[in-house]
């Protein structure tokens, strides 16, 4: 039922609503767990539907393998009751489904689409090949993304030339950089630790080698590591 | 009206004769012949392109350079095989071989509605190949992948050009073929031939041709803006003067989403015809499948392109539409499946060469369909997208699925087009390795993809644990070119050597096979076909 209220809510484009309900628990939501989680359900789910096609025809084909010499088939025209049937059933049960899995999708997506409140902004720009991160204060740097364990991080995305897309797998979040426009996504970086960051995007002859690294660090070697890297305004 | 159209078909007489000459099959009109001329620039196209294949799979196959050190030339083969799969392989194959092929036999015609405008069709396309195949020659190849994305394909020193062109002249090779068809249809049946008697076949190519006419225009319209760019300096893609690259973005998959299903629905034709051929059954639900299925099909095609740009900054709104139109048109697709399990039903189903691509295709569509379910939710996407995941989807959904319609149905056909038996034993040898190496092949990409690697990578230094898939996957693909040498011998066995074999060698019920000799005439039927009251191209077990 729940499930159900949010699809409409999500499938009627009240988004409001269903932003509403993502906030009341406060907490910052845990987006790669989540994905997990329903990626989880998916599999299950589509494993479910594959198995079952799959027994079925299996066993058509080996069931009706021709026993004679020119035997013919000896299936029959529907009655129109049933025709329609096999239509609506059918159809009815992966609309079922559909609906599920769209109600599913939507919980998650508004949650990876709303960036927490009180998350550390740094901005990326991508270029041919490479990214060039700026924090807050000025600090920069290229290829490396330095963050603070536990605190949600926003990358503001944007392009110098081509289009790109900025990927970090481990967190399963991925963007596309735009020439012209801001977009954005936002990572929870919960434990200390070291992850591939990556171009998803082609983007020409090095593509494969716009590559980097997200460097999740202890809060107080962060804030160190920051003091150190912003460039003193001069007095 | 229909009686300029019996004049357009009678010149095709004068192309009888006996023996080769090119003459002849240069300036053919006759259908059959330019089914041929499709063939054989179709496959022609899926062995360079697979010959591109191997080039980069071996290249994956090692972390590090292993084929050549420069990415640049492992672009322009993805390049080349991403495009002339698509564009010079499977449209082709489809529309233009087995449409040219069936669809007046099928019906009860002696030709097209406009046989010279069908030969303007195959020239073009044929065109079209030679300019996509100087690829290879020029210095500058192309290297901005079968999407052709801006700004990089505008600024790239790479010629865009000859992407625009390749596009342009099969684009035009398709509209004309679908102007062709469509009125072959509507107006060449046979006397007595009701549109509730025509094949399964002949509505999916009625479909495919409405969404080409309907769509390869915007497509059209895509690649020129991108020529205009970047020679001829207009802006339409260029941020800094106020446009926008999600404009392409959006207009190429405003065509190249339904041209999946161009590819899609006379594939799932073809299986139709031989699983009741094969079968002698009589198909499930006919004529629901016809207006659900088939037509469920070409009524959403059109609204479900967003889903290749989740994440690539359209409004959210657009999202939330296309997560749903993409999981409902999972329902026509799936109807069309059950069509062709409930033909399996009470059939008497003989495992000759085609009958086991068919039953290929009902594993290997299976598990692209239920990949793409993933795909079409926004959530689960985004960490999907452009990865490996993609490729093993589309291969499985598409690349591999529709070559097994393909391949089975030149399997089905052939007798019929040379009048000889193919060999069971090489037929068979081919199907089994063809099977293995991509279910080796894709499920390896499948994997690698939700690992995370991106998708059109020369190297992967960053995820250096992913080698041994890698290699899998390319062990695979060695598989599927051993294969594919087996169906190469196999055919041109059955054109020269194969065993001499009467007009209808499955015992098929469907015009080709009981009204046209082996291989048809000029004019096909040496007669006018008439169509009786209670005939049906699937009346088995009567
Ligand atoms: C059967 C043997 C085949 C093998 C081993 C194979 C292999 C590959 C490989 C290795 C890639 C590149 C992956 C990457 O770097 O991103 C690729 C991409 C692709 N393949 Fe195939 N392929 C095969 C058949 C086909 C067929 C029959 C089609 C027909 C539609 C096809 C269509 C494509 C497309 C559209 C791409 C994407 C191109 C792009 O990224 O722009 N492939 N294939
Ligand atoms: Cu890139
Ligand atoms: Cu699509």
């Amino acid at each position: 039922m729940k499930t159900l209220k949010r699809l409409i809510a999500g499938g009627a484009l009240l988004l409001p609503a269903v932003r509403a309900e993502a906030e009341e628990g406060g907490a910052v939501p845990d987006i790669t767990e989540a994905w997990h989680h329903l990626w989880k359900e998916l599999l299950l789910d589509i494993t479910i539907i594959g198995v079952i096609f799959a027994a079925v025809t299996l066993y058509l084909l080996i069931r009706y393998r021709r026993r004679k010499e020119g035997e013919e088939g000896k299936g029959t025209a529907l009655t129109p009751l049933a025709s329609l049937g096999w239509v609506l059933i059918p159809a009815f049960i992966f609309l079922a489904d559909d609906v599920f899995l769209a109600a599913k999708n939507f919980e998650l997506w508004n949650k990876m689409r709303e960036v927490p409140e009180g998350s550390y902004e740094v901005r990326v720009e991508a270029y041919m090949w490479g990214w060039d991160i700026t924090y807050p204060g000025g600090a920069t740097a290229t290829n490396e993304l330095r963050v603070p364990e536990g605190t949600p991080v926003k990358v503001a995305l944007s392009s110098r030339d081509v289009l790109h897309s900025f990927f970090i797998p481990d967190f399963k979040v991925k963007w596309d950089t735009v020439p012209g426009m801001e977009t954005y996504i936002w990572f929870y970086p919960r434990t200390v630790g070291e992850h591939v960051m990556t171009c998803a995007e082609f983007c020409g002859t090095l593509h494969s080698s716009m590559h980097g690294k997200v460097i999740v660090m202890p809060e107080a070697e962060f804030k160190k590591w920051i003091e150190e890297n912003t460039p003193q305004k001069k007095a | 009206m229909s009686s300029t159209m019996v004049t357009g078909s009678v010149d095709t007489h004068q192309a009888s004769g006996s023996g080769f000459s090119l003459k002849e099959w240069v300036f053919t009109t006759d259908h059959k012949r330019v089914a041929v001329l499709y063939m054989i620039g179709a496959f022609a196209a899926f062995l360079v392109a697979g010959i591109m294949a191997i080039l980069m799979r071996t290249e994956l196959a090692s972390l590090g350079p292993t084929v050549t050190d420069n990415p640049a030339a492992y672009n322009t083969w993805l390049y080349f095989h991403g495009a002339a799969m698509i564009l010079g392989y499977q449209i082709p194959a489809l529309t233009g071989f087995f449409a040219n092929y069936y669809v007046p036999l099928m019906i009860g015609a002696k030709d097209v509605a406009f046989p010279r405008v069908n030969a303007l069709s195959v020239w073009l396309f044929w065109m079209g190949l030679v300019v996509a195949l100087l690829t290879f020659v020029i210095p500058d190849p192309p290297d901005i992948m079968w999407t052709g994305y801006p700004p990089y394909s505008i600024l790239t020193g790479g010629n865009t050009a000859f992407y625009t062109f390749t596009v342009l002249l099969m684009g035009f090779s398709s509209i004309a073929a679908g102007v062709n068809f469509l009125t072959t249809i509507i107006y060449m049946r046979a006397p007595g031939m009701a549109w509730s008697k025509l094949n399964i076949f002949i509505w999916c190519t009625l479909a495919a041709f409405i969404i080409q006419i309907i769509f390869v225009p915007i497509l059209g319209v895509a690649v020129t803006m991108l020529s205009l760019d970047k020679y001829l300096g207009t802006h339409f893609f260029n941020a800094a003067a106020g446009g926008s690259a999600l404009i392409y973005e959006n207009l190429f998959w405003f065509y190249s989403h339904p041209a999946v299903y161009v590819i899609f629905l006379p594939a799932v034709g073809l299986i139709y015809e031989i699983v009741a051929t094969f079968a002698r059954n009589r198909i499930f639900n006919h004529m629901k499948m016809v207006y659900y299925g088939i037509f469920g099909v070409l009524a959403l095609t059109g609204l479900v392109w967003a889903h290749h740009l989740y994440i690539a900054g359209i409004p959210n709104w657009m999202v939330l539409i296309h997560v749903f139109t993409t999981l409902v048109i999972s329902i026509p697709v799936g109807l069309l499946m059950i069509g062709l399990l409930g033909t399996l039903y009470k059939g008497s189903i003989q495992y000759s060469t085609p009958m086991l691509y068919a039953a290929g295709f009902l594993f290997l569509f299976l598990i692209g369909g239920l990949t793409g379910i993933p795909n079409a939710m926004s959530a689960i996407y985004m960490h999907l997208t452009d990865t490996y995941w993609m490729p093993g989807h589309f291969h499985y959904v598409m690349a591999v699925s529709m070559t097994t319609a393909i391949l089975g149905g030149t399997y089905y056909v052939l007798p019929k087009m040379t009048g000889r038996m193919y060999s069971e034993t090489l037929g068979k040898l081919g199907f089994f390795l063809f099977f293995i190496g991509v279910n080796i092949t894709f499920m390896f990409t499948l994997l690698m993809g939700v690992k995370g690697l991106p998708r059109r990578y020369y190297d992967y230094q960053q995820f250096p644990e992913l080698e041994w898939m890698q290699q899998w996957a390319t062990i695979g693909s060695y598989i599927i070119l051993l294969g594919a040498l087996v169906v190469l011998v196999s055919w041109l066995h059955c054109a020269f050597f194969g065993m001499r074999v009467g007009p209808n060698p499955w015992g098929s019920r469907s015009l080709e096979w009981t009204h046209a000799p082996s291989p048809p005439p000029p004019g096909n039927f040496g007669g006018e076909v008439r169509v009786p009251e209670d005939w049906s191209p699937y009346g088995y077990g009567k």
